[in-house]
């Protein structure tokens, strides 16, 4: 397997799966001391909390010990030292670098300096994909499995990269898509290429009402304010999407809601309540999927 | 006869290599991708706004006595893809070559994305080349975004 993990892109139809068996083995059993005396470094030069606990939650539960920090100002980052010289000291010290970092292509250049595996938390708009790792695992848990599904993805399609990433990873497993975002957000053209080459289906549309009754997974994402350089543009799009249970009616019955969260509008409350949500589910998978990527990229599984 | 005394002669090279056809307004760059500011002991001869056939203005390099690795002289196909390049023995040609792209270049092009850590960090950028639609793009082994050749001149 791997040394780091970076980018979905970087794992193999094969690695994707092992990671998701292991995860399925921790969440029968999600106290294992399997790393028992190793330290990880928790590198969080950019303020996280769901991501931050969640991982260092998956340290804890294998039975390892984490150093680190959650905000950059206190180190000496702050001193203007590189991020190569952080990283070369901080791999001295630890088994593992887990790191979450503002600016992009952070993660993939720590992990060529660093002589331990680097877990890529998010770097910037780029990747983040122990959130697509997750992503797969709750679709594959309420599906029974992954091949031939047709997930409908909902919002902001041009700046959100866990779509993008999905899209990737769910390439892998002959999938149908359906992009539902107003005309101000649609799925990048360099997406749909991709999905062109690999002979994939979807359709595009902007009414959430069209493709609701068809779907097996509808994943839906909040319009993010900070990827705006233009307010008026957030204002014209950020309310554009609001599902409630009014609408789920004539879904299929194995219709799961998922979402990165935070929601913001985008999903009422009386959603919750209904059995087609699992979003929150969908953040404790984050747990198990976590501790498979570190012990499968540690080779303890 | 008069005509020659205006003129300025550029002699021949006997040893060397000629790098000829490279866009006109490309020359600088062309200078700075084959590192010319290290060959302290050759003499170069440089022209710009020359007349050319096959390009209207064109630019030429020739470099006395230095040979370089086709590694090094494809990295001009960024910028100059239609460029060739002579390599000159005792007067004459005895080689011409075509330039072939690189599959990745390092350390040249600089990436358009302003969050990319290479534009944060001194870090040695590094590309790997896309041809589309007879245009060069560069993906960013960084950020994996992509920035258009155009970047470099």
């Amino acid at each position: 397997m791997g040394k780091s993990l970076i980018s979905i892109q970087d794992f193999s139809k094969e690695e994707i799966l092992h990671v998701l068996e292991t995860a399925k083995e921790f969440e029968q059993n999600r106290s294992q001391k399997i790393l028992d005396g190793k330290v990880i470094g928790s590198l969080f030069f950019e303020p996280s909390t769901r991501t931050r606990l969640s991982f260092e939650t998956a340290v804890n539960r294998l039975g390892a010990r984490v150093i680190g920090f959650s905000d950059a100002t206190n180190t000496s980052v702050s001193k203007g030292e590189t991020l190569k010289d952080t990283i070369k000291i901080v791999s001295n010290y630890v088994d593992m670098i887990i790191m979450r970092h503002p600016l992009e292509g952070s993660s993939r250049y720590a992990s060529e300096v660093a002589s331990v595996p680097v877990v890529n938390a998010g770097d910037g708009a780029n990747q983040h994909p122990s959130q697509t790792l997750l992503d797969l695992y709750s679709i594959m848990q309420t599906q029974g499995h992954l091949e031939g599904l047709t997930i409908n993805m909902v919002g902001d399609l041009k700046y959100g990269r866990t779509t993008h990433s999905l899209l990737q990873a769910m390439s892998h497993f002959n999938p149908t898509f359906i992009f539902t975002a107003p005309d101000e957000l649609k799925m990048p053209v360099e997406y749909k290429n991709f999905l062109d080459s690999k002979g994939i289906r979807y359709k595009e549309t902007n009414s959430l009402e069209e493709h609701l009754n068809d779907c097996d997974i509808l994943y839906m994402t909040r319009v993010q304010q900070e990827r705006f350089t233009d307010p008026m543009e957030y204002e014209k799009v950020k309310d554009v999407y609001r599902l409630s249970a009014s609408m789920l009616g004539n879904v299929k019955e194995n219709m799961k809601i998922l979402h990165p969260l935070p929601r913001v509008g985008e999903i009422d409350q009386d959603v919750d309540d209904t059995p087609y949500a699992y979003y929150f589910k969908q953040a404790e998978n984050g747990l198990y999927v976590r501790m498979a990527i570190i012990s499968c990229l540690l080779g303890y599984r | 006869m008069e005509n020659n005394h205006k003129e300025l002669k550029v002699s021949a090279l006997e040893n060397g290599t000629v790098v000829d056809h490279i866009p006109a307004d490309r020359v600088y760059k062309a200078l700075d991708i084959l590192n010319i500011k290290e060959c302290t002991q050759h003499q170069i001869t440089i022209g710009i706004n020359l007349t050319s056939k096959l390009h209207g203005r064109k630019g030429i390099i020739k470099i006395a006595d230095k040979f370089f690795e086709n590694e090094e002289l494809n990295k001009l196909a960024l910028i100059a893809p239609k460029a060739t390049v002579n390599i000159i023995r005792d007067f004459k040609v005895v080689e011409k070559k075509k330039l072939e792209m690189p599959a990745v270049i390092e350390g040249i092009a600089k990436c358009m994305n302003p969050k990319c850590i290479t534009n944060h960090q001194p870090i040695r950028t590094r590309f790997t080349t896309i041809n589309q639609d007879n245009e060069v793009l560069l993906l960013c082994h960084f950020c994996e975004k992509i920035t258009d050749a155009k970047s470099i001149y």
